[in-house]
């Protein structure tokens, strides 16, 4: 017993008629061809799938496509406004947040989360924040980083935009 | 890893729901899907039919009933851990929440979908009996009011009947009390290898009372009645003795992490560290 689903991804609306066990992450991937977001564990352990669900970070192997029929997500492809990098990305990008890059797009989504719950966080925060996200690569002190300086960045530019508009 | 086929109905009120899971012997309820889901691509479930409870309105709320709060069975972990109300008023399930899972497991788990799953290793069990809290349960025949002492009646087994749907839980109000909640976290699946709730009330040095649940340990969640007797009316000084009862008549699990003397073990050191740190937490 098929169902339609609309989900809107990144700002754009998909359709589709879905068997009711497909999962979020295989409808982003194969039936919106948005690849960014990663398999990794399928047993919601790694992270590696985490995306925005009406700005929640989920993570999509373990949400089925019905569930997010209607919904809004965010994927890594969506996170940042224009050509710019989303200010996450720069801290990733400029503190080596990352090697193979396999865990990225779920570390960044998940970060996104936790700074906007905490726009400050120390780094046992970040820790515990980012704690649903396996990387086999870096030994997370780099990752651990790169929040920081997301954070400082987001910071700064908040400010400046307040200040901007007073 | 894909489930097997199952239908979808996504009812729009609590009265639909109930009248599908009536009408068909082999559903099973979708809450945040956080146990069920990894569960069915196991293929250790296969329901034929999934009645998703996310679309029905209004059962996620947080509200102040007078002498109790009242938890809609659809309140997330995230909501849960982060409401103002119960911080301010009942903080023992915010502060079990705040521990459960990662970020992404506690924007979609539900505290209806956690209780009724009954996982040994949960962390809501330990302070739904410390607070003597009720669950609401809701079916064709109406409410019917659980107390938590009698829910959880066994591994992932639960007092609820196959046509009833969890609607809300109530809480008491603590104030006036100090409430801990202690977590031996499992280094990988971030359960709790032993998890301590503990309430206690009591004027400077002095207990008056106190309720201490223990989840992890045993198949089931208990309060440990032997430690809670030997404190009542005593000075703060008998708390590590009267600590060393936690796991008294208890069926340890053990496994390839924890044996179950070790378990009993924990259990006896974390509910000693609860019950002082949760008398010098108490709030005046």
């Amino acid at each position: 017993m098929k169902k339609n689903v609309r989900i809107v991804i990144n700002g754009a609306e998909h359709r589709a008629e879905v068997e009711p066990r497909l999962l979020l992450v295989h409808f982003l991937r194969e039936v919106a061809g948005l690849t960014g977001t990663h398999i990794g564990c399928e047993t919601s352990l790694c992270g590696a799938c985490t995306v925005l669900l009406d700005g929640m970070a989920v993570k999509s192997c373990t949400v089925l496509a019905v569930q997010a029929d209607g919904r809004s997500i965010t994927t890594i492809e969506g996170l940042a406004a224009s050509e710019n990098l989303h200010p996450i990305q720069e801290a990733f990008w400029e503190e080596h947040g990352l090697q193979c890059g396999y865990c990225t797009p779920g570390m960044i989504l998940c970060a996104h989360d936790l700074l906007q719950q905490n726009a400050s966080p120390s780094e046992q925060e970040i820790r515990d924040g980012i704690g649903g996200n396996l990387c086999r690569c870096t030994g997370y002190q780099h990752i651990v980083n790169a929040v920081k300086a997301a954070s400082r960045k987001m910071n700064q530019r908040q400010r400046a935009a307040a200040r901007a508009a007073d | 890893m894909i489930p097997a086929s199952f239908d979808y109905e996504s009812p729009k009120t609590l009265n639909e729901a109930i009248t599908l899971l009536a009408s068909r012997e082999d559903a099973k309820l979708l809450a945040g899907g956080h146990s069920l889901l990894p569960a069915m691509k196991l293929r250790l479930a296969s329901p034929a039919l999934l009645i998703d409870l996310g679309r029905i309105g209004g059962l996620d709320y947080i509200r102040d009933s007078g002498e109790t709060i009242s938890i809609g069975a659809l309140a997330t972990h995230a909501a849960v851990a982060a409401s103002r109300l119960l911080l301010a008023s009942s903080p023992l399930l915010a502060q079990a929440a705040c521990n459960i899972g990662d970020i992404q497991v506690r924007n979609r788990g539900t505290i209806g979908g956690s209780l009724a799953q009954a996982h040994p290793s949960a962390d809501y069990p330990a302070a739904i009996l410390a607070l003597d809290a009720n669950i609401v349960a809701t079916s064709q025949s109406g409410e019917r009011v659980i107390p938590a002492h009698s829910f959880f009646t066994g591994m992932f087994t639960t007092a609820l009947r196959p046509d009833e749907i969890i609607t809300e839980i109530r809480v008491p109000k603590t104030a006036g009390s100090g409430t801990v909640y202690k977590k031996f976290h499992h280094p990988a699946s971030g359960y709790a290898v032993v998890g301590v709730a503990a309430v206690v009330r009591g004027a400077t040095g002095k207990i008056d009372d106190v309720a201490i649940g223990i989840t992890g340990v045993a198949e089931v969640a208990y309060r440990a009645t032997a430690v809670e007797d030997a404190l009542r009316g005593k000075p703060a000084s008998a708390i590590a003795e009267a600590a060393k009862h936690a796991a008294d008549k208890v069926e340890a699990l053990g496994d390839n992490y924890a044996s179950g003397d070790y378990r009993r073990h924990l259990a006896q050191v974390y509910t000693r560290r609860a019950l002082q740190e949760a008398l010098s937490s108490k709030r005046k």
